[in-house]
């Protein structure tokens, strides 16, 4: 593997608690450029914790989050998108009443290089910014087949199509690292497959780097070049997908023993 | 879609041309009668500044998606940040009297100030306000609504009495601010200029990045600023910027009345200028579109003027009649009515204009020009 080079995503010893409880404890992870990490484990194992501190939503308690080799421990969610990381989330949080095209404009807010004297007497420069950004989303919105329905309220689409305008939004931010929670949950095999398809052209196409958080093995089996497997809020297992599947602690965690 | 922006900005320059067009040939109509000087031209007034304030909260209420209550402490001080620059002028000698040509700058000066000032005050609430959120925000801006008029009513400058006694009174009605029935036809174009030139000010700020921004997080607020939105910075950005245009309405609230006491802006206030008052021109119209305030706000001007002189509300007896002696009970009405049958107040977020008018009439026709095919083949295939 190539460990020479500067790791994308770097974490040591995070760990958080709420109250009394060990939510999650010395989580390390290094995730390289284009690389396609999988995060596992049972329900309530900790997963989404651990994409909740990776975003800033939750301050660890322990431990530091390394973007780029830049230390982003205390800083809010939106400065961890500016330095790279975006993220999908396990129950779809589109923006409902806002159009298609909207949605994904609105991820671009922070590289909207206008200022307010620019909006209020309609520069050169607005049109020339929002005619990028048009054109910028329309390509985004193409590579996920939704440029047919740039105008529609985002809250009519069905609900495949709905996961892939919420990647598309993250997409938007211009990030290097994706993190993706359960963007398969509720689809049927054909959206899978389907789904699977847009997440290697998304990956061929931007070179970023992916972190996901799935129970469909077979997606993760097949798509992940490394597996962390987390129970409990303690990292159990780490390798390659055919190591973790064959790893008796990995095995004693989802069927018991 | 650009071609659409284009016919879009010749049709509404050609409203507002129609509007001025149309109103300076009212007034050389009916320039001198009585009915134009006491009646038309006070609504005109009162209209123009509760369009400003009804659209300017539906950027915080409709657009942001925060409940703020505070609304009217921003125009109080637009109001009175106006009337005393402007008495201050007229004791400095920068004018003489309301037909000197210095007068009108310092009127548009007056107005500005007024807005600038309310935003400051907008700024310095929103900043900790902001981080609360529903119930509890709602809470702490009508909070921050009284303590504001409260100040003001201690001033010593602006006083208890406010403005309506005292040589300070019979200044503001004279010389400075305050309009007589005369200078109200005289300047009625300020107050219809200032208007159009706000709601273009908000139009502008709902169609860039900032609206864009601040509806996202009214969706919802984690993936705004998941997709990077510096949320806390768009809501007071927002919040100030609407308080500036509480300013400017204030201004000419300023303008129209004689007079000025702080119990017109208090939260208790029965009249037309309380901050539940806004709200409910804001929920009428439809929380998300300006088009909706604008005419939510004529509508709810028109019904307050009918309560207060229409000869159909004095001839109501028993119940009725009692009802309507009390203004706010039929305010409170209307806003469980409209929340109970059309949640969405009158337009929703729809954007009321000739071109969205067009395009929805043809989407209509193409969709049940689509459904009888359906049904002829549905026909023939039986």
């Amino acid at each position: 593997m190539n460990e020479n080079k500067e790791p994308v995503l770097e974490t040591r010893h995070l760990g958080i608690t709420f109250g009394g409880l060990k939510a999650v404890l010395d989580f390390n992870i290094k995730i390289f450029e284009g690389e396609l990490v999988g995060l596992i484990g049972p329900n309530g194992a900790g997963k989404t914790t651990v994409f909740n501190m990776l975003t800033g939503v939750y301050l660890p308690t322990e431990g530091s989050v390394i973007l780029n080799g830049e230390v982003l421990n205390g800083k809010k969610t939106h400065q961890f998108v500016a330095s790279g990381v975006a993220r999908t989330f396990q129950n779809i949080r589109l923006f409902k009443q806002m159009t298609v095209i909207d949605n994904v404009k609105a991820a671009m807010t922070k590289d909207t290089g206008y200022n307010m004297l620019d909006a209020l007497i309609r520069t050169p420069k607005f049109w020339k910014t929002e005619n990028e950004l048009t054109k910028k989303a329309m390509d985004l919105l193409a590579i996920f087949k939704l440029e047919g329905k740039a105008h529609q309220l985002a809250a009519n689409l069905p609900y495949g199509q709905q996961r892939k305008l919420e990647i598309a939004r993250a997409l938007a931010t211009d990030m290097k690292l994706l993190l993706l929670d359960e963007p398969a949950a509720g689809m049927n095999p054909t959206e899978t497959a389907e789904l699977l398809e847009c997440i290697n052209a998304i990956r061929k196409r931007f070179g970023i780097s992916i972190l996901l958080i799935e129970h469909d093995m077979s997606l993760v089996m097949n798509v992940c070049e490394r597996i962390l497997v987390i129970d409990y809020g303690i990292t159990i297992a780490s390798g390659l997908p055919e190591e973790i599947a064959k790893d008796p602690k990995v095995i004693a965690a989802y069927l018991g023993e | 879609m650009k071609n659409r922006t284009a016919k879009g900005y010749i049709i509404n320059t050609a409203v507002i041309a129609a509007v001025l067009i149309g109103f300076s040939v009212l007034k050389g109509a009916l320039g001198d009668s009585q009915i134009f000087k006491l009646i038309m031209v006070p609504s005109l007034w009162q209209c123009c500044y509760l369009i400003i304030l009804a659209a300017s909260l539906n950027l915080v209420l409709g657009f942001l998606g925060q409940l703020s209550l505070g609304h009217c402490g921003f125009m109080a001080i637009g109001a009175y940040s106006a009337a005393l620059i402007s008495l201050a002028c007229e004791r400095a000698g920068i004018f003489a009297d309301k037909s000197s040509p210095a007068f009108i700058l310092v009127l548009l000066c007056c107005i500005l100030a007024a807005g600038i000032l309310a935003a400051l005050v907008g700024l310095l609430v929103g900043i900790p306000a902001l981080r609360l959120k529903g119930d509890y925000l709602a809470i702490i801006t009508l909070g921050f609504g009284m303590i504001i008029v409260n100040i003001i009513n201690n001033l010593p400058f602006a006083g208890q009495e406010g403005l309506s006694i005292g040589s300070a009174s019979a200044s503001l009605y004279k010389n400075g601010l305050g309009f007589g029935t005369a200078s109200k036809v005289t300047f009625v174009w300020v107050a219809i200029i200032v208007t159009l030139i706000c709601l273009v000010m908000m139009f502008m700020f709902i169609r860039s990045k900032y609206g864009r921004a601040i509806r996202a997080i009214r969706e919802d607020e984690i993936a705004a600023s998941a997709s990077g939105i510096n949320t806390s910075y768009y809501k007071i950005f927002t919040f100030t910027y609407s308080a500036f245009f509480a300013g400017v309405a204030g201004a000419l609230y300023a303008c129209a009345n004689a007079t000025l006491s702080t119990s017109s802006f208090a939260f208790t206030n029965g009249g037309i200028l309380n901050s539940t008052f806004i709200v409910v021109m804001v929920v009428l119209g439809g929380m998300g579109s300006l088009t909706g305030s604008i005419i939510s706000a004529i509508i709810m001007f028109i019904l307050n003027y009918q309560i207060k002189n229409g000869l159909w509300v004095k001839s109501l007896t028993g119940f009725l009649g009692g009802m309507f002696a009390y203004p706010m009970l039929v305010y409170a009405i209307i806003l469980i009515v409209v929340i109970m049958f059309r949640p969405r107040g009158i337009f929703g977020t729809y954007e009321f204009s000739l071109l969205n008018i067009s395009r929805d009439i043809k989407n209509y026709r193409a969709k049940k020009a689509l459904q009888k095919a359906g049904k002829k083949e549905a026909d023939a295939n039986e």
